[in-house]
């Protein structure tokens, strides 16, 4: 069974005098205990609006959030509910999450406080046990964060995260803010939290790089809606959707060989007035009649892997394995 | 040819209580119609170390060698040439283009007071030349863009609006510091595309700075890694990313995720965090974090010795083929 279940998820945006704007429109996905979930896509696809409507700090508009078994209840005036504490979130910046005038340890030890999960004698050993299990010494309790550089405030955010236990977490662009050493110091972290601790991630990402290098598996998402979800190494290796297709030929890739990144024709269009039919049509290179008027579901296409794409029952039987780059002049 | 030879540049910040060695002693050249690339972290001197040559840094800066451009030297220059030679030979493009663009002014507005206050020119020349600099960057419908302003285009239109900018003198040299790095996967591939297209029909020579190898990799010709301040590793692109000599740079890269890597292969991240102005360590500013150092590099400062095309600073050289 799932950890963390998301069951058609929806997230409008009410303007007034105005069309809402469908900020994430009937998304489902699911995260299990020790698993890595990546979900990319690009600014303004709802990556982050899905992740915040998941732990429960926007209310949806529609659809379902079940967290260990049992539905979430909406926010409730302010406050999340006790049964949502072991569903965790950690932020992009974790200079803005951080008090910056209080001491880590008391950072951490605040969480098992307000949570009640130990003794106020035993708070100070378990916060150093935490800021250990994050790959830094106990001895971070008594330094407040900007001692510390962005890879090491981060493992901070983590381990206060960690305080209350939780079986999953969410994580909206932990890695972007940071330098490539320590990003690569992070994600292995994170890899190693969800397998020695059984916790399941929900890694939210604009880099399909990164997440390709983590991930068990993979949400794309473009333009509020999942448009392919499956294993990590077959979405790779044989995308289903355009869209994801797309994502890999645009990643760089730093070996001197000059490859030259595709660009994606055209512009994400608005959201409060999105495409008819597929909303990737207009950019699609494979686009046809039907993709103008009729909107594909994401549906399962092979074993584990659902993409919405009228093509991708075709494309799955046609493609072969491996993306070789292709050279397109610019 | 070369177009900008730069000369032992080094760049000490007085904050109130120290003085801070920003940029330690960098060389390196530029050739005509090349694109070169300089890289490292946060923190490595990368673009103090080009904002120095355009005296565009605060007050408090002080900067010493020597920056040739054409054979004038950029450094000594009196500030009122040095405006102009900047404002007619080089174009700059920033990472942000919302932040460089006035968001009150109109894109052309924008475009065109950099030509009338440089050269004079009138309003309808000006206009002439901004309609079609916005054509050459692929901006759909340039003449009702120009009567727009930066808010009403997405990201990528406005670094390519912002690179047209940068073209209205024609300079020689185009400086863009991290000019993809705001911008979305598919969306910075076009940027790519586009400055690759304008270095090869306009003969221009770019410095590109940005931390990310991928880029580089697509783009650059010539190749400086930068660390602490100093280069530690520089020579042509191609041969400096597929054969990295110095263990920083070898580092750098494998830290990175590869698209042909298989998953769950675990990235090596680098242990310790890069160094930072105000606390250098002594010798080699990498030796805290190499995995080869030896003694000597903890108390002297390695030289970037010319070894065939590369340059490396490292006497260790545990990479040499």
């Amino acid at each position: 069974m799932s950890a963390l279940e998301i069951r058609g998820l929806e997230v409008s945006y009410e303007r007034r005098g105005r069309e809402p704007v469908r900020a994430v429109v009937d998304a489902s996905l699911s995260v299990g205990r020790g698993e890595i979930v990546g979900l990319v896509g690009e600014s303004g696809c709802g990556k982050s609006t899905l992740a915040r409507a998941a732990v429960g700090l926007i209310r949806p508009t529609g659809g379902t959030i079940v967290f260990e078994g049992r539905e979430l209840p909406a926010l409730d005036r302010g406050a999340r509910s006790r049964a949502a504490a072991r569903l965790q979130m950690v932020f992009q910046n974790p200079y803005a999450s951080l008090n910056p005038r209080r001491r880590i340890g008391r950072q951490i030890a605040d969480a098992l406080a307000i949570l009640g999960l130990a003794d106020r004698e035993e708070r100070p050993r378990r916060a150093r046990d935490l800021l250990e299990r994050v790959g830094l010494p106990a001895t971070a309790a008594s330094r407040f964060p900007h001692e510390f550089s962005g890879g090491q405030r981060q493992r901070i955010a983590i381990a206060r995260a960690l305080a209350a236990d939780p079986s999953v977490l969410v994580l909206d662009e932990p890695l972007s803010s940071l330098d490539a050493s320590a990003q690569a110091q992070i994600a292995n972290l994170l890899v190693d939290l969800s397998h020695g601790l059984g916790l399941g991630l929900l890694l939210i990402s604009h880099d399909l790089g990164i997440v390709h290098q983590v991930a068990d598996r993979v949400c794309v998402m473009y333009l509020g809606e999942i448009v392919e979800q499956g294993p990590t190494d077959e979405v790779w290796a044989r995308p289903l959707h355009p869209y994801t297709e797309a994502l890999i030929h645009a990643i760089p890739h730093p070996d001197g060989r000059r490859f030259m990144p595709e660009a994606l024709p055209g512009e994400v269009p608005d959201p409060a007035r999105p495409p008819s039919g597929c909303r990737f049509h207009p950019r699609c290179p494979v686009a046809f009649d039907r993709c103008t008027h009729e909107h594909p579901a994401l549906e399962p296409v092979v074993d584990h892997r659902a993409a919405a794409c009228w093509l991708a029952a075709e494309r799955a039987l046609m493609r072969t394995p491996g993306t070789a780059p292709r050279a397109v002049e610019g | 040819m070369t177009l900008l030879a730069v000369d032992e540049l080094r760049v000490r910040v007085a904050t109130d209580d120290r003085t801070l060695q920003i940029v330690d002693g960098v060389s390196y050249e530029v050739g005509e119609g090349r694109i070169f690339g300089i890289a490292g972290e946060s923190g490595s001197g990368k673009t103090v170390s080009v904002l120095a040559l355009m005296g565009l840094l605060p007050r408090g800066a002080s900067v010493t060698g020597s920056a040739r451009f054409e054979g004038d030297d950029l450094v000594a220059m009196p500030a009122a040439q040095l405006r102009q030679v900047c404002g007619r030979e080089i174009g700059l493009v920033f990472q942000d283009p919302l932040t460089s663009f006035h968001p009150m002014l109109s894109v052309g507005r924008q475009l065109t007071e950099h030509l009338r206050h440089h050269y004079g020119a009138s309003r309808g020349d000006a206009r002439g030349r901004a309609l079609a600099l916005l054509e050459e960057v692929r901006i759909p419908d340039p003449a009702n863009a120009f009567d727009r302003y930066p808010h009403e285009f997405s990201g990528g239109m406005r670094q390519r609006i912002a690179i047209a900018g940068a073209l209205m003198c024609e300079p020689r040299l185009l400086i863009a510091d991290e000019p993809t790095t705001a911008l979305d996967v598919t969306v910075q591939a076009g940027i790519l595309r586009l400055i690759d297209r304008l270095r090869r029909d306009r003969a221009l020579s770019v410095i590109l700075i940005t931390h990310d190898l991928g880029v580089m990799s697509a783009l650059a010709d010539d190749l400086a890694i930068f660390y602490g301040g100093r280069i530690v590793e520089n020579g042509p692109a191609t041969e400096l990313l597929a054969a990295p000599r110095h263990p920083y740079t070898r580092a750098l890269l494998e830290a990175l995720p590869h698209p042909e890597s298989g998953r769950g292969e675990p990235l090596r991240g680098i242990p310790g965090a890069p160094a930072q102005p105000g606390s250098l360590p002594s010798g080699c500013v990498f030796h805290p974090r190499c995995a080869y150092a030896v003694d000597s590099c903890r108390t002297e400062v390695p030289p970037l010795r010319r070894l065939g095309d590369r340059a490396l600073a490292c006497p260790v050289d545990p990479f040499a083929p």
